[in-house]
């Protein structure tokens, strides 16, 4: 372990923190939104990636490799829904997209 | 050496990120964004993950980033004229909310103990075993979602009769 687990923490929880700002401000662009998420999910990984090295096991490393894929698939399903929806309305801003019904 | 350049990438990854999320063009905020995943996906090369890594430029900085580039693309949502930012009274909401919880995380993060390092590296032999062997299921309801998005995703975007 090159630096104090610590360190590697703090860096995850300010990107963390950056990624949940970033979602809760972006309500005009379902883009920008998903782009918060990607943040949040990154933080998540280099927990476990940081974790992983420090206590020498290689559990960590797999559960970082499983939400790759997890991210890839619900980014697939999202944009198809962000295609869905301007298809529908011609919009991304998520503030147009409040009624059940049509 | 290591310790200084994880240092100076933290800070490269932190203010790519600031810039990504603080852009109103979309497009710029992609880029941003995939400069912060490269310096990150060398954090995890120091961190003794360099599988990861590369997954990490392979996937994320390429595929995932590649997909919202195409659908910003195709819907033509990257007009600089029409890009606006929201207003600055809505950010000191959530930047309250977000500190709270970088506050109160970082806190716990500071106080904890954790067992001093076991010795030994991951090689990536370790990490195949541990992959296919005690994760063989996990890997199997992993390949199921990824095809239950695939169909779900050919599902949305199929073009209706008006």
């Amino acid at each position: 372990m090159i630096v104090p687990l610590e360190h590697v923490l703090m860096l995850a929880i300010i990107l963390f923190s950056l990624g949940l700002v970033c979602t809760l401000v972006w309500r005009s662009n379902v883009i920008m939104l998903l782009i918060g998420i990607e943040i949040m999910l990154n933080a998540a990984m280099l927990v476990f990636v940081g974790s992983s090295c420090h206590w020498g096991k290689a559990d960590g490393q797999v559960f970082a490799l499983m939400i790759m894929a997890m991210t890839s698939a619900e980014v697939s399903l999202a944009l198809a829904l962000v295609v869905y929806l301007h298809r529908r309305r011609n919009t991304v801003d998520v503030d147009e997209f409040r009624e059940l019904r049509d | 050496m290591e310790q200084t350049l994880f240092y100076i990438l933290a800070v490269v990854t932190v203010i790519g990120t600031i810039l990504a999320i603080t852009e109103k063009h979309p497009v710029h905020a992609i880029v941003y964004l995939v400069t912060s995943f490269f310096s990150l996906a060398v954090i995890f090369f120091l961190l003794a993950a360099p599988l990861i890594a590369m997954f990490e430029i392979i996937i994320y900085a390429g595929a995932v980033m590649v997909l919202f580039m195409f659908v910003i693309m195709m819907l033509d949502l990257g007009r600089p004229d029409e890009a606006k930012r929201p207003a600055l009274r809505q950010w000191l909401l959530p930047l309250i909310l977000g500190g709270i919880i970088l506050v109160s995380i970082g806190l716990l993060a500071a106080g904890h103990s954790g067992v001093p390092d076991a010795a030994g590296e991951i090689t990536v032999r370790e990490f195949a075993v541990t992959l296919f062997r005690k994760y063989g299921v996990a890997i199997e309801i992993i390949s199921m979602q990824l095809l239950f998005a695939v169909v779900g995703a050919l599902y949305l975007g199929r073009r209706r009769r008006p």
